[in-house]
């Protein structure tokens, strides 16, 4: 077995505990449709050899690139996927962002990512799902809040990332207690939980973007063309809402060329998120969002 | 594709020994850092009036920047020319134990960082034990700071040959000793000219030499079954056993035994969800099996080779090595939830056969309770048999972790498989039966008053049960007999209240149940009741509780009961008016009730 070999069976191996412990409790994976997490879902179709059997949650900010939702929803069409998306419609609707003037970066973070997720997750907030039948999305009757949460982040990705634990309990306010977790050994996770948490299952934590791209390749995993160079010099490494998100200088025009530039290219010594400029917002700014529930 | 080989080490010793000044090395002679990272990490300092320590690079979040100490086993990537390696950080404080062994239970090397002026401490002990009993067998020593003691020999070789001898006790030999000065970056990546009488290799050569562990697959086949699903959709009627291979490889057709079911069958097919199937599946892989036959295989089992000259054992009780990090204590007498392998079952701590202290080897004498961060050999055992393995060659079958207050809180290697008796429930009963208070009127007077003998009907299976029992229960009274419905929902709704549906109350609910059919059975009447979710287990533990009573068994339906065979039958279509028709003719059958009655 080769490296991604092993990360994939240690990553099938922890979705399948993930499903084991709660498929009773209500599991769902969130899918942002960026790289990371449409491995992980690639991965779960492995691991569960072609079948999903647990939802799809994606919160959908409303400035996303439009590519993504249209590739959001091939996919959930083609993978027979339950595909649920939640937002938050208040602050749409107040029109309290950053793209419209009204906030700063961080806040508009805060209030379409980190609160549209944590009220999605709790139930309390209208859920949008896919009617398989019609194509289109119906509020979902189902508000029973998630207990257990699939999520694509990984370790190398910047600092607090790299302290997670494959579950990890989270307070119904979602925070993180950081320096509180219990121990993980070997194949075995803390699956149980007091009332009032929920956990987060990381299964690619140890992925690098590096083995992410690999395996896209070595797999044939779709993935969105905004990766790619079309021509223009510039590409996106990392995708997110396009106030926000800026591509990067590059000519990388397929996968081959993309591991190229990680392996030895220009990228190799260049944070992945140098396009998102809300990390740049101050010095422990992801780390803030994090211990509020940001992904 | 070639990809790179990636080793994950850890690094551990004892706090403000240089730690985070070996890794920050390490990732900067090896060119590993992103650029402007150090360079943020250098102005932060300055920013901050601190002076530059390669330990900030790793204190990624702010609240370990102001404490001065890394709290999680952190993962960081650096490349040396032959490979690619993720350090998982080892923090020093005693506190963040559990962030250390979290780390060291994924690396395959080490490096214990021991400081030369300060000496082994307590957490140089510490983390040598836990190496040890984690299976870390891949250790180099690092002897920091050699600048701050001249370059010393005669210093080192003191240190040295103390630690040496240390490690010796716990079974480990390391790979070498190296002096170093970390933040000057002394035989880290770049050889020292202060210390021309060391010729060893630097950390970086000694790392590159650590080998990744290859010889899984060569050992006894091992699958502990991890799930099994039954996916419907897309009309797909597999029913795959799921999980990853521990040791060993296994092909199509061959033929395996499950542990401790003891169900033989063969493999079918070998399922990856791939274009081509493989033909055979070898250790790390996480795959699927068909069987040929329809069995009930249970998450938990230990599948095996039939042919296999070693098998793991398959037993209730154990002796094993456990080390304790919860907050509480480990007490003899509460139940624990254990996860060995796949298999996630109760356990009882039922003797304590020594208990030391893992920071200096003492023994502590003679303890009835296991304390945070003490290491006790101990016998425990489990509520249900398990399948286990219990020899360093085998090391992740032989591994466990006991679970208190939601966390793991201990972890463990079985050492030796005892008995297969269960002990605990037979001495409690013992003990129950004797301290009985009996009232004063005997059984056989109750017998010929009531006209028939007391008992626990006992209904399981996929059928409307719960109707059955009900029309059982009037039956029985219409024809004069005493007899009482004991409604499960009843249960949980009152006696059962404080309990929730979680594995450890489940085994608490099941022993009420089994008490108050003990006092309704002595009080002379046949006690009807029904449940659902019931394995073999369940019910001998029922059987057993109700003695002297007994129970009578009732399968109406499908059922997972096999090993334990039910007193009837009743497949899933016959009515509930044949269904109560049989269940008499099977009492007056028993002898419990009377052939005729007036």
């Amino acid at each position: 077995m080769d490296r991604i070999d092993r990360l994939e069976a240690e990553s099938i191996y922890i979705l399948r505990e993930a499903y084991r412990e709660f498929k009773n409790k209500n599991l769902c994976m969130l899918w942002s449709v960026g790289k990371d997490s449409t491995v992980l879902l690639w991965l779960a179709r492995k691991a569960f050899f072609g079948h999903v059997p647990f939802p799809m949650v994606h919160i959908d900010t409303h400035f996303k690139i439009p590519e993504m939702i249209a590739y959001r929803d091939r996919l959930a069409r083609e993978w027979k996927l339950d595909m649920i998306y939640g937002e938050n419609s208040d602050a749409l609707a107040k029109k309290m962002t950053y793209p419209e003037g009204a906030i700063d970066r961080l806040t508009c973070c805060k209030y379409l990512k980190s609160e549209a997720l944590r009220h999605t997750l709790a139930g309390d907030w209208i859920r949008y799902r896919m009617n398989h039948a019609t194509g289109n999305y119906e509020p979902d009757m189902n508000k029973d809040p998630y207990q257990g949460v699939i999520v694509g982040v990984r370790a190398d990705e910047e600092g607090s990332r790299s302290k997670e634990r494959y579950f990890s309990p989270r307070t119904d306010n979602n925070e993180w207690n950081i320096g509180e977790q219990p121990p993980e050994l070997w194949h075995y996770y803390n699956t149980s939980f007091p009332p009032g948490c929920h956990i987060r299952i990381h299964p690619i934590l140890d992925w690098t973007e590096l083995d992410i791209w690999e395996y896209i390749a070595r797999e044939n995993v779709p993935f969105i063309p905004l990766y790619l160079d079309q021509g223009e010099g510039k590409r996106y490494r990392s995708l997110g809402c396009w106030p926000c998100t800026k591509p990067i200088e590059s000519s990388a025009r397929n996968i081959g060329e993309i591991i190229e530039e990680l392996k030895s290219g220009k990228l190799k010594n260049v944070a992945e998120r140098s396009g998102r400029e809300q990390d740049k917002a101050d010095g422990g700014s992801l780390e803030t969002l994090r211990r509020e529930g940001y992904m | 594709m070639n990809y790179r080989e990636q080793f994950n080490i850890v690094i551990s010793g004892h706090v403000d020994h240089g730690k985070s000044t070996v890794i920050g090395r390490l990732l900067a002679d090896t060119n590993s850092l992103p650029d402007g990272k150090l360079e943020s990490i250098r102005e932060y300092c300055k920013k901050n009036s601190k002076t530059f320590e390669y330990a900030f690079l790793l204190d990624a979040l702010k609240e370990e920047q102001s404490q001065g100490i890394t709290i999680d086993a952190a993962r960081i990537h650096f490349k040396t020319a032959k490979r690619d390696y993720l350090i998982l950080d080892a923090p020093g404080h005693i506190e963040f134990l559990r962030n250390m062994i979290t780390g060291a239970t994924r690396a395959e090397g080490t490096l214990i960082v021991i400081d030369i002026n300060e000496g082994i401490k307590e957490n140089s002990r510490r983390h040598g034990y836990l190496i040890s009993m984690l299976g870390i067998r891949q250790v180099s020593v690092l002897i920091n700071k050699m600048d701050l003691a001249g370059y010393s020999r005669d210093a080192y070789d003191k240190i040295v040959s103390e630690y040496q001898a240390f490690l010796k006790r716990i079974g480990i030999e390391p790979f070498s000793f190296i002096p170093v000065a970390a933040l000057n970056g002394e035989n880290i990546f770049r050889r020292s000219e202060k210390m021309p009488w060391y010729e060893g290799p630097t950390v970086v050569e000694q790392i590159d030499c650590f080998e990744p562990d290859r010889g899984k697959a060569d050992k006894p086949f091992r699958f502990p079954v991890q799930d099994v699903y039954k996916f419907t959709g897309m009309n797909d009627d597999r029913r795959i056993l799921a999980g990853m291979v521990a040791f060993g490889s296994i092909r199509q057709s061959e033929e395996v035994l499950f542990l401790p079911s003891n169900k033989k069958s063969r493999i079918r097919t070998i399922e990856t969800f791939s274009d081509k199937p493989p033909e055979c599946v070898s250790a790390g892989m996480s795959c699927g099996f068909t069987i040929d036959d329809p069995l009930y295989i249970k998450p938990g089992e230990m599948m095996l080779r039939v042919e296999e000259p070693s098998k793991p054992s398959a037993s209730r009780r154990f002796k094993a090595n456990l080390f304790w990090m919860g907050a509480f204590p480990m007490v003899k007498g509460k139940q624990y939830e254990i996860k060995i392998g796949t298999a996630y079952i109760l356990i009882n701590l039922t003797e304590i056969l020594g208990i030391m202290d893992a920071s200096d080897l003492e023994s502590i004498g003679n303890k009835s309770e296991v304390d945070r961060y003490e290491v006790a050999e101990c016998v425990l055992e489990t509520n249900r048999p398990v399948a286990f393995d219990h020899t360093p060659l085998l090391d992740s079958t032989s591994r466990f972790v006991i679970i208190d207050n939601y966390q793991i809180s201990g972890a463990g290697i079985i050492l030796q498989s005892l008995e297969d008796e269960n002990i605990s429930l037979v001495k409690y009963l013992a003990r129950r039966e004797n301290r009985w208070d009996a009232g004063s009127v005997t059984k056989f007077e109750r017998e010929t008053r009531y006209g028939h003998r007391a008992k626990l009907v006992l209904l399981t299976g996929s059928a409307n049960i719960e109707e059955t029992g009900k029309f059982l229960e009037r039956s029985l009274y219409d024809m004069k007999f005493f007899s009482f419905y004991i409604g499960m929902k009843s249960l949980s709704a009152g006696l059962d209240n404080d309990l929730d549906g979680s594995i450890e109350n489940r085994e608490e609910s099941i022993r009420r149940l089994g008490e108050i059919s003990r006092i309704l059975t002595d009080a002379g009447l046949i006690a009807i009741t029904c449940m659902r979710e019931m394995d073999d287990y369940d019910a001998e533990k029922i059987r057993e509780l109700n003695s002297p009573y007994e129970l009578l068994t009732i399968k109406y339906g499908r059922s997972p009961f096999d090993k334990f065979p039910a007193d009837l039958d009743l497949p899933e279509d016959t009515s509930p008016e044949t269904a109560v028709e049989k269940i008499l003719e099977l009492m007056r059958k028993k002898d419990i009730v009377p052939e005729y009655f007036l």
